[in-house]
């Protein structure tokens, strides 16, 4: 029984690996990138209650990476917003879950994403209609989708906006489709976010204490703030991690019994 | 058509409180009562469609009621992929509103020209699609789409600066109506050519002694499919008439409800912009829709050659 979110992180990415197993689908290492950020946004930073999805005084959380899913889907069940078992409708034929979000697919899916670049604009609409109330939207980008231009045009705007309930989290996993992220941006993403107007903030994004901690200093942020999450693409399969196939890899069944927790 | 919406906004957003005005950068000598009525409600997003479209569905997600304004062209094209995931994939209330569609930024050049934008808004699930004709029109399609949750488009043009309205109108979405009775000869017509559709008519009555129906199609979808089988039903010939590529949009629309009744296909034709080549003339609206051949008397002359 996984009680601390470090073991969430593991039983997460236990999840991921056998959903993908399962499908005989990719996106497997974005998803396990994610898989410590995810669990401490949902066992400890968010306010949030599975038995209430829809509550308006809930916290908000986007995941504009949509290929990450099959984590978002793992934390969600973990949590409590749908039984376990729905996770077998993943990417299957006459399933519930596709390989992106879709709202309405299950409770807690905020919005449907998976087109690089949407989250961020919606989560500032999001955050600019709850700027009176006490709610904060979450939202996690992958750095290769931080090639769009439309993330720039919402960072802009927000930052010029000075929102201050809006938290946007890199997963910074240096890899994305056909290269390292290196290759295509090679310039200090830190730099950048701030001369966009945001608070920056870095964290190991698979040490769960600090990200803990890092969530809660921008959650008091008083205007946009973004945490840098230093992850490790393909996290807990040492096979594939920090490479760039993580990204394609679907897992064998010796993945899945390396992931058991 | 600009300023009955304007005016017509004003009126829903004092109703509604719900009613977010966000703009691309948009609207100088057009905008500022609204900015300077409701400074709480209404956003200039800056140069930057992509954003304006994702931000108005992430507010359409906590519950508002979003008009998303900007040139016809950058309004529906730029962000296209925003409208379809992120406005009709959530079947959001978000209105788009495309200022000047057609040929009204004339001598701006192609990238101003929309004549595209009613075939790729009809395709996107869930969208609505207005292109009001004149006045009264571009009121009552403000009016309905605000009354409407769900996501719209809405292509606003230069008014003919006539009041084709009649007392017994009564706009809502979906429904056509007829501007002029006749039998022989329908002319349907879309946004802001209904001046183009009444002086053919004119020509056709005078010259070639024909009975002239004319249907205005301020919606077109949904689309009074009802209204236009009605009057083609013994018609010599039917005739859309459009500022827009005749690929996907009124005549494209028109032509699916007639056929899939059994209309003659030889008696029916579209007019508007061929699909085929981008229009590089320069020159004023008037000019370039003689270019295109929308223009009363080569409309009149191909119709009778067409009966």
């Amino acid at each position: 029984m996984a009680t601390t979110t470090k073991n969430i992180g593991a039983k997460v990415r236990e999840l991921v690996v056998e959903m993908s197993h399962r499908s005989r689908s990719g996106e497997t290492g974005s998803a396990l990138s994610i898989s410590d950020i995810l669990a401490v946004l949902y066992f400890k930073t968010l306010r949030i209650n599975p038995k209430k999805p829809s509550d308006p005084k809930r916290d908000r959380f986007v995941l504009s990476k949509g290929h990450g899913a099959a984590a978002l889907y793992a934390v969600l069940a973990l949590r409590g917003f749908f039984p376990q078992k729905k996770l077998l409708g993943h990417r299957v034929n006459g399933g519930i879950f596709h390989g992106h979000p879709s709202k309405g697919a299950a409770p807690g899916i905020e919005v449907s994403t998976g087109a690089l670049g949407h989250g961020l604009s919606i989560a500032i609409g999001m955050a600019y209609a709850l700027t009176e109330t006490k709610s904060k939207v979450y939202v996690l980008i992958g750095d290769g989708e931080c090639n769009e231009g439309s993330i720039w045009e919402g960072a802009l705007a927000a930052g010029a906006l000075r929102l201050p309930n809006i938290v946007a989290i890199i997963d910074d996993n240096k890899f994305q489709g056909f290269s390292a992220s290196k290759e295509t941006n090679p310039f200090d993403m830190a730099k950048q976010w701030s001369s966009f107007g945001w608070d920056v903030l870095r964290v190991n994004g698979h040490d769960t204490t600090a990200l803990e901690k890092v969530f809660a200093k921008a959650a008091k942020a008083k205007k946009p703030t973004v945490v840098i999450a230093d992850t490790v693409s393909g996290k807990g399969l040492p096979s594939i991690e920090n490479t760039l196939g993580a990204h394609y890899y679907v897992p064998d069944a010796a993945a899945v019994a390396a992931t058991k927790t | 058509m600009r300023r009955d919406f304007v005016t017509q906004v004003l009126i829903e957003m004092e109703r509604d409180p719900s009613i977010v005005f966000l703009t691309a950068d948009l609207g100088f000598n057009a905008l500022e009562k609204i900015k300077e009525t409701f400074p709480k409600r209404f956003l200039n997003v800056g140069i930057a469609e992509q954003h304006l479209i994702g931000m108005a569905a992430g507010l359409a997600l906590e519950g508002k009621k979003v008009i998303a304004y900007s040139i016809a062209s950058f309004a529906t094209m730029r962000p296209f992929e925003q409208i379809r995931n992120d406005v009709c994939y959530h079947n959001l209330d978000v209105k788009i509103i495309g200022t000047g569609g057609g040929y009204n930024y004339a001598n701006h050049g192609v990238t101003h020209h929309t004549v595209e934008d009613i075939a790729i808004m009809n395709a996107l699930p869930h969208m609505l699609v207005l292109a009001p004709g004149y006045s009264w029109e571009a009121r009552e399609a403000t009016k309905a789409m605000l009354h409407h949750e769900g996501p719209v488009y809405m292509r606003l043009g230069k008014s003919p600066g006539i009041a084709y309205e009649k007392k017994n109108f009564k706009f809502a979405l979906g429904k056509g109506f007829v501007i002029r009775e006749g039998k022989d000869v329908v002319l349907v017509s879309t946004s802001n050519v209904l001046d183009v559709a009444q002086a053919t008519a004119d020509l056709l009555e005078k010259n070639h002694k024909l009975s002239v129906c004319i249907l205005s199609m301020p919606s077109l979808k949904p689309f009074d499919a009802k209204l236009l089988l009605k009057h083609a039903e013994g018609a010599k010939g039917v005739f859309t008439i459009e500022e827009h590529s005749t690929t996907g949009g009124l005549g494209a629309i028109a032509a699916t409800a007639l056929f899939a009744h059994g209309f003659d296909g030889r008696k029916f034709r579209a007019f508007g912009m061929p699909p085929e080549h981008f229009l590089k003339a320069v020159g004023d609206r008037d000019y370039l829709l003689s270019q295109v051949g929308l223009e009363s008397k080569k409309l009149a002359r191909t119709i009778v050659q067409c009966l």
